[in-house]
């Protein structure tokens, strides 16, 4: 019984991973209408940055964030502006091609430079220090750190989304960029600043993602796909709902792992499954898709 | 057909000049490449083969994404579905290896259905993720059957490959005449159905499906039978592909790299053209001889340049050549022809 809790416990704290993974992809949707498929190579990307950095100057990977979350906001704005911005049109195959196209240039080209080798970033005994919650229930710290940084960024979003004249100008050219044009808003900046603000969660998850598990250049489209699952099963247009989102798939997938290690990433899919056969607009929908 | 009126003589014209050259040249064309098995070497036959099933995947993805608008970056489920239809057809049935190929088909169609009833419900850009999420549950569906080899894999037993002809060099041209049957059957259904009144419909989706709707098209419809008859398709050729392979591995058969490389095909050579799958697919294997030692590199440029193409001339090369010199060697568009009285 105990280790079904157990499951259960690490599959939230998981989950609150899958959320950051998938708050830049709600993100970027939510004010663009853009499905990034790089997304998970982005985040890649920025696990490996922080790789350089921490090799680089011999920081720790949370301090290497200082110069990562920068970067890789800068070369979102500039990605969103130079290749992005022109597919935006009523025509959805550009922007889904060229992401498609991005996602295998930043795999083949990382793999160039560093090799297929499996990497890590360490933290030291930070990485296994755990809390005894009851005598057999244990929580990691890294883990529990993770879930709470989670929740603090989705607050801290949905307070730049409804309280900030920024937020104001996501929201204004989400719905109609037209208008948001004519009351003097650049809508081309604002989708720059939406991407900036997205790569600066990737950075985040990255590094993230780097401490938690090994990483290789091949490792971008399942966490993509983790992404989208999260945002689907959660609803569009509720971060809240990604929040839970992440959870119900981590939660299924240590609950898969517990019965068979090769029903880990299986029971994930399938939960997602069965949630779109259930509920096709998510749990907690606060907008439609079309 | 000749409308005539007070104004003047109406005609639809259905065929150009280069479409009625190149039909002879087509012909001719064909009837060169069936005759392969006497002319080529071993190594040419296996390169036309490869070359006849990534068209055929190229032109499935084109009429799924170009007419019917659904963009799916999972079709690699159903080539890897067909891969293992022919494994179990021919090492659990009587059926030969031939005839799996269109049995694995059927199989792939009704397969498509409850698929359809999932990802259906996903719209534009999610709708393509969608399709790699189901990709990926066959992939690991497939390396839970243990019976199918796990997820390691399995060959095609010797008895069953002996079957196909007794000699290699028989087997060999067996399996390009079913390759080069196969790529035509395709390329002539696709051609055909285009022409067609579903055509119709389909062009009138691909280029605005509000106003296809106001006409009276079932736009939902249209591309639910498009869907299922392009997992038809696409799982018929994955059990051609892995027949010329004789082993099968959940990673090999459920490969994202199916879709990749037919989507950069579609996109150089012209996407909603049956045109541009044909001249996309000769220009990756020109491509590919030269530069396959560079690796990465090849994929890192197919990508860069499927990427400029969607930016600077989305219609892509063929789309561009038909503009330019409106030449159409695959008509399927009707055009009107006016005489004003003599």
């Amino acid at each position: 019984m105990i280790e079904w809790v157990n499951s259960i416990l690490q599959g939230v704290l998981t989950g609150g991973l899958y959320a950051l993974f998938a708050t830049g992809l709600a993100i970027i949707f939510g004010v663009m209408r853009l499905v990034n498929i790089t997304h998970g190579d982005f985040i890649v990307l920025a696990a490996f940055v922080a790789l350089v950095v921490v090799e680089g100057t011999g920081v720790g990977p949370f301090i290497s964030l200082i110069a990562v979350i920068p970067i890789m906001a800068v070369f979102g704005y500039v990605l969103q502006r130079g290749v992005l911005n022109p597919t935006l049109g009523p025509d959805l195959l550009p922007p889904l091609l060229v992401t498609f196209g991005l996602s295998i240039v930043i795999q083949n080209l990382l793999l160039e430079v560093f090799s297929a080798d499996s990497q890590r970033l360490k933290i030291g005994a930070f990485e296994t220090l755990s809390i005894n919650l009851t005598e057999d229930l244990a929580v990691g710290v890294f883990p529990l750190i993770i879930f709470v940084t989670a929740v603090v960024l989705i607050f801290a979003i949905q307070a730049v989304f409804n309280r900030t004249s920024l937020g104001r100008a996501f929201r204004a050219t989400s719905d109609d960029p037209v208008t948001a044009q004519l009351m003097g808003i650049d809508h081309r900046h604002v989708y720059g600043l939406a991407m900036a603000l997205a790569l600066v969660l990737v950075a985040i998850a990255g590094v993230f993602l780097g401490v938690r598990t090994n990483f290789d250049p091949s490792v971008g489209p399942s966490r993509l796909l983790f992404a989208f699952e999260a945002v689907i099963m959660g609803g569009l247009g509720s971060l809240w709902g990604t929040l839970a989102g992440g959870i119900i798939l981590g939660v299924a997938q240590n609950i898969g792992a517990k019965i068979d290690p090769g029903f880990q990433i299986l029971a994930g899919h399938i939960a997602f499954l069965v949630v779109l056969a259930i509920r096709p607009n998510g749990l907690f929908p606060r907008t439609r898709d079309d | 057909m000749i409308e005539a009126t007070a104004q003047g003589r109406y005609s639809v014209i259905r065929s150009t000049r280069a479409s009625r050259g190149g039909a002879v040249a087509g012909i001719v064309l064909l009837l060169f490449l069936a005759a392969a098995p006497w002319w080529a070497d071993r190594a040419t036959m296996r390169l036309l083969v490869e070359i006849f099933y990534i068209l055929a995947l190229a032109q499935m993805w084109n009429l799924l994404a170009g007419y019917a608008g659904l963009v799916s970056v999972g079709q690699q489920a159903f080539v890897g579905l067909g891969g293992y239809m022919l494994f179990a057809l021919a090492i659990f049935t009587p059926v030969g290896a031939a005839w799996s190929i269109p049995l694995a088909g059927l199989i792939g169609a009704v397969v498509s259905l409850p698929v359809a009833f999932l990802v259906f419900r996903l719209r534009g850009h999610y709708f393509a993720i969608g399709t790699w999420v189901v990709a990926e549950v066959f992939l690991l569906g497939f390396a839970q059957i243990q019976t199918l080899g796990g997820g390691s894999g399995i060959s095609l037993p010797v008895s069953v490959v002996r079957d196909i002809a007794a000699s290699r060099s028989g087997r060999d041209a067996v399996i390009y005449l079913v390759a080069l049957a196969v790529v035509i059957c395709i390329i002539a259904i696709v051609y055909g159905l285009l022409r067609s009144r579903h055509g119709l419909a389909l062009t009138a989706i691909r280029d605005s499906e509000e106003a296809s709707a106001s006409l009276g098209v079932d736009n939902f419809r249209a591309k639910l039978m498009i869907y299922i008859f392009v997992a038809f398709g696409t799982t018929a050729i994955g059990a051609l592909i892995f027949l010329t392979k004789l082993r099968i591995s959940p990673a090999a058969a459920f490969d994202i790299n199916w879709t990749t490389t037919v989507i950069f095909i579609v996109v150089i050579g012209g996407i909603g053209t049956i045109e541009g799958p044909i001249i996309g697919t000769l220009i990756f294997f020109l491509l590919r001889e030269p530069l396959a030692q560079f690796g990465t590199w090849y994929l890192i440029l197919l990508g860069l340049v499927a990427v400029v193409i969607m930016l600077k001339a989305p219609q892509g090369i063929w789309g561009l050549v038909a503009e330019r010199w409106d030449l159409r060697f695959f008509p399927v568009q009707r055009r009107l022809r006016f005489e004003p009285p003599d």
